[in-house]
């Protein structure tokens, strides 16, 4: 009796263990702990929200439900490693790694191990070339778009002319941080502007001297690539020394509500990039509200709905679904693997019509992806905080960036990855 | 005067304010390791948890919501009132002083005569689970500290000292809220000299410091003066939490500053209270003109996290115990 008991309980251990068939897995390597979890929990809970949407009111897409498997990585690299390893076993379809860090060390194995990865707005801006990175995509736009897209608007601003402009990038002493330096040091050859780098080391909690040092030279506009609290700090402090405020950009790892909050009245008027315009009354919120936050399955506790970054983690979500159903078309399955998935990630369109009956209008631009392009089409808009009414406005439409600018420069990064790595660029 | 001379001073007076920000973290560190032998790591989470708790209590937010609601179903995650600033820093001393017994009736009394490294790895295990408490408690998202600290340049200052340069001179730049923090740190260390010095505890606690044995043999409870101790890092965190908490709200990151607290530590001893003091300032100071003079100009700047430990590890190399702190005499 003992034994059979016994097998019965190894027999049902063994089922538990055994990864469910017929489901579309999607891990989410989320941070809701630790010193960047205020900009990690909004965006996971729109991710997830959004897929659990999706199974409450289609049953999934295509047929197929979709299970979610949150991963907690501290925004560290090593966890996420162990995320991505503990996860891919699991018959993972796509990783949204949301670090810049953990994209680099995902790329390699993702690239092995036949996975996608879908680095939205970060992580490796010459995976913009699809024929060197298979397996990589960063639509609908990247760091270097942003950092175009920032000097375009300025170039508006100026009547067209930055010529004898002083233009300050305060940024992140990281990978991260400096990926924009190289695209504003050729835009600043092109349009005559002076730049000036300040560089913030980790965490960025304290940058006195930084601010000291632009209250000094007294430059006309600040550009920020900041994430954290490096951004609560900038805003602080740029509203200390005077700075004005309408005349500082941050990038879209800086534009979200907490970043400015804490700084009260004194944030009012700072702009910051966005790739995703945020609307509180999107018609698929009611969806969200409806089906799942009263149904008691949000990710969170729903407090971040209409937020720029849960806002960015459901637009995430859907350009992923958007994809499985193209992939599911095109293979003709509904129970599609990751390679398939990557087939339609290289096919997928977004158009505004689309983006209409998904209840998200305007949420993103129109884009289109392609093997030679897997970056998108780059646009951004530039939203203004105001402190009064505690809202992000957009001053805006979307924005193109300067193709004849970064082409060449992902042109040239990605040709020198794949010299180092052996790869014979390529379409899959 | 030139202007690149005035920007020198201005650096050298905001050093010095970084310098006491940084010092009021040290203090922590220095007030368990002169009672306890214990190297405290966890007092820059406790800067945090007593931040969190403050901005919590204030806002009327109810501890451990998030766990309720997942229990329960509830959907609760504030009472409905505020509470004002002066009930609330009492109701967070309060939390602070549970914890203070808590971690030595549950942690250290367990660990009486253990080596300094399993004490030290104990805090390393104290820091992970109140950070842990205080996600579950309060939530990770970032709280705004409204306690009524100024913020912004002292346009007073700017004002009168614009004339002391040419155009390209704009006045001195201080911030409001490190003069605050300033003041708040020159009374909390007279408030702490003078208790030490003054009263019956603050004798106690000097005398364990001095000896363990001693102290317990004329009658004074190890367990009582260690809870004091760890009350009084609390009230010391708390203080470090408030000043840089206003700075950047109250957010998990806060738990890091304790990196700046350690070239202070090396360079102003672990035993002396002056000694962070002075320790903060040297480094505050240094760092700051070394990011102005060299790091800014001519190394792509961001040194100052590096600086401070290569100034401390200078310091290290000609007096091992820091500037004030106790002698190591060792005899054959």
């Amino acid at each position: 009796m003992k034994m059979k008991r016994l097998a019965a309980m190894a027999l049902a251990g063994t089922l538990a263990a055994a990864p469910a068939m017929a489901e579309l897995v999607i891990p989410d390597l989320s941070y809701r702990t630790g010193p960047y979890a205020a900009g990690g929990t909004p965006f996971s809970d729109g991710y997830q929200d959004y897929f659990n949407m999706l199974n409450a009111r289609d049953g999934g897409i295509g047929g197929e439900s979709i299970r979610i498997i949150e991963c907690e990585t501290g925004y560290n690299t090593e966890k996420g490693v162990e995320c991505y390893e503990s996860t891919k076993g699991e018959g993972a379809l796509i990783y949204q790694p949301l670090s810049t860090g953990i994209t680099y060390q995902l790329i390699p194995k993702a690239t092995a191990d036949g996975i996608p990865i879908h680095t939205m707005g970060y992580g490796r801006t010459s995976a913009a070339n699809g024929e060197v990175f298979n397996w990589v995509f960063n639509y609908p736009a990247n760091y270097w778009d942003a950092a175009s897209v920032m000097i375009n608007y300025l170039l508006e601003e100026n009547g067209g002319d930055l010529s004898g402009k002083k233009i300050a990038l305060v940024y992140h002493n990281s990978a991260y941080g400096k990926e924009p330096i190289r695209t504003l040091e050729n835009l600043s050859e092109m349009h005559g502007f002076e730049l000036s780098q300040l560089a913030v080391d980790h965490p960025g909690q304290e940058q006195k001297s930084q601010w000291l040092q632009i209250r000094r030279e007294r430059p006309d506009y600040v550009l920020m690539w900041g994430w954290g609290v490096m951004n609560q700090v900038a805003v602080q402090e740029a509203a200390n020394i005077g700075f004005p405020m309408e005349n500082f950009i941050g990038n879209w790892w800086a534009g979200a509500e907490h970043d400015v909050t804490p700084a009260g009245a004194a944030a009012d008027g700072y702009k910051s990039l966005n790739m995703n315009r945020i609307d509180a009354n999107l018609p698929v919120f009611d969806d969200i509200r409806s089906l799942v936050h009263e149904a008691g399955n949000a990710a969170g506790d729903g407090s971040h709905v209409g937020s720029v970054l849960y806002t960015r983690g459901m637009y995430a979500a859907m350009l992923a679904a958007e994809a499985i159903a193209k992939a599911q078309e095109i293979h003709g399955v509904s129970n599609i693997t990751a390679a398939q998935l990557r087939d339609g990630m290289e096919a997928l369109e977004i158009t505004e019509a689309r983006m209409e009956e998904l209840g998200m209008p305007q949420v993103g631009p129109a884009f289109s992806v392609s093997c030679e392009n897997h970056g998108g089409s780059g646009l951004g808009i530039v939203q203004q905080w105001n402190a009064a009414d505690g809202q992000w406005v957009a001053l805006t439409d979307y924005i193109a960036p300067d193709d004849s600018v970064i082409d060449p420069l992902v042109a040239e990064d990605s040709a020198a990855f794949a010299a180092e790595n052996g790869i014979e660029p390529g379409c899959l | 005067m030139s202007a690149d001379f005035l920007y020198g001073i201005e650096v050298i007076i905001n050093g010095l304010m970084a310098g006491v920000l940084y010092a009021l973290v040290a203090l922590g560190f220095v007030l368990i390791y002169k009672a306890s032998g214990i190297f405290n790591y966890a007092q820059g989470v406790m800067a945090l948890f007593s931040a969190l708790t403050l901005a919590g209590i204030m806002s009327g937010q109810v501890p451990f919501a998030h766990l309720i609601n997942a229990i329960f179903g509830t959907e609760i995650h504030y009472f409905g009132w505020e509470v004002p600033v002066l009930a609330a820093i009492v109701l967070t001393l309060v939390v602070m002083v549970v914890f203070a017994w808590c971690v030595q009736r549950f942690v250290f009394r367990h660990l009486v005569g253990q080596e300094p490294i399993i004490l030290f790895m104990a805090t390393i295990g104290l820091a992970y689970f109140l950070e842990g408490v205080g996600d579950l408690m309060w939530g990770s998202d970032i709280k705004t500290l409204a306690v009524g600290l100024p913020q912004g340049g002292s346009m007073f200052v700017e004002n009168a000292t614009s004339g002391l340069g040419g155009d390209d001179f704009y006045g001195f730049f201080i911030d409001k809220l490190d003069m605050v923090a300033t003041v708040v740190a020159i009374i909390l260390v007279a408030g702490l000299i003078a208790f030490s010095q003054y009263t019956k505890q603050g004798r106690a606690m000097r005398a364990v410091a001095d000896d363990h044995q001693a102290a317990l043999s004329v009658g004074i409870s190890l367990n009582f003066i260690w809870v004091l101790v760890w009350s009084l890092a609390g009230l010391v965190a708390l203080v470090a939490g408030v000043m840089w908490g206003a700075k950047s709200g109250v957010q998990f990151s806060l738990s890091l500053i304790a990196l700046k607290a350690l070239p202070v530590l090396m360079l102003g001893g672990f035993t002396s209270i002056p000694g962070a003091i002075v320790g903060g300032l040297i480094i505050g100071v240094g760092e700051k003109l070394f990011e102005y003079l060299i790091g800014a100009p001519f190394l792509g700047g961001a040194t100052e996290n590096w600086f401070a430990y290569v100034l401390a590890l200078l310091f290290l190399v000609f007096r091992p115990q820091g500037l004030f702190g106790e002698r190591i005499i060792e005899r054959v």
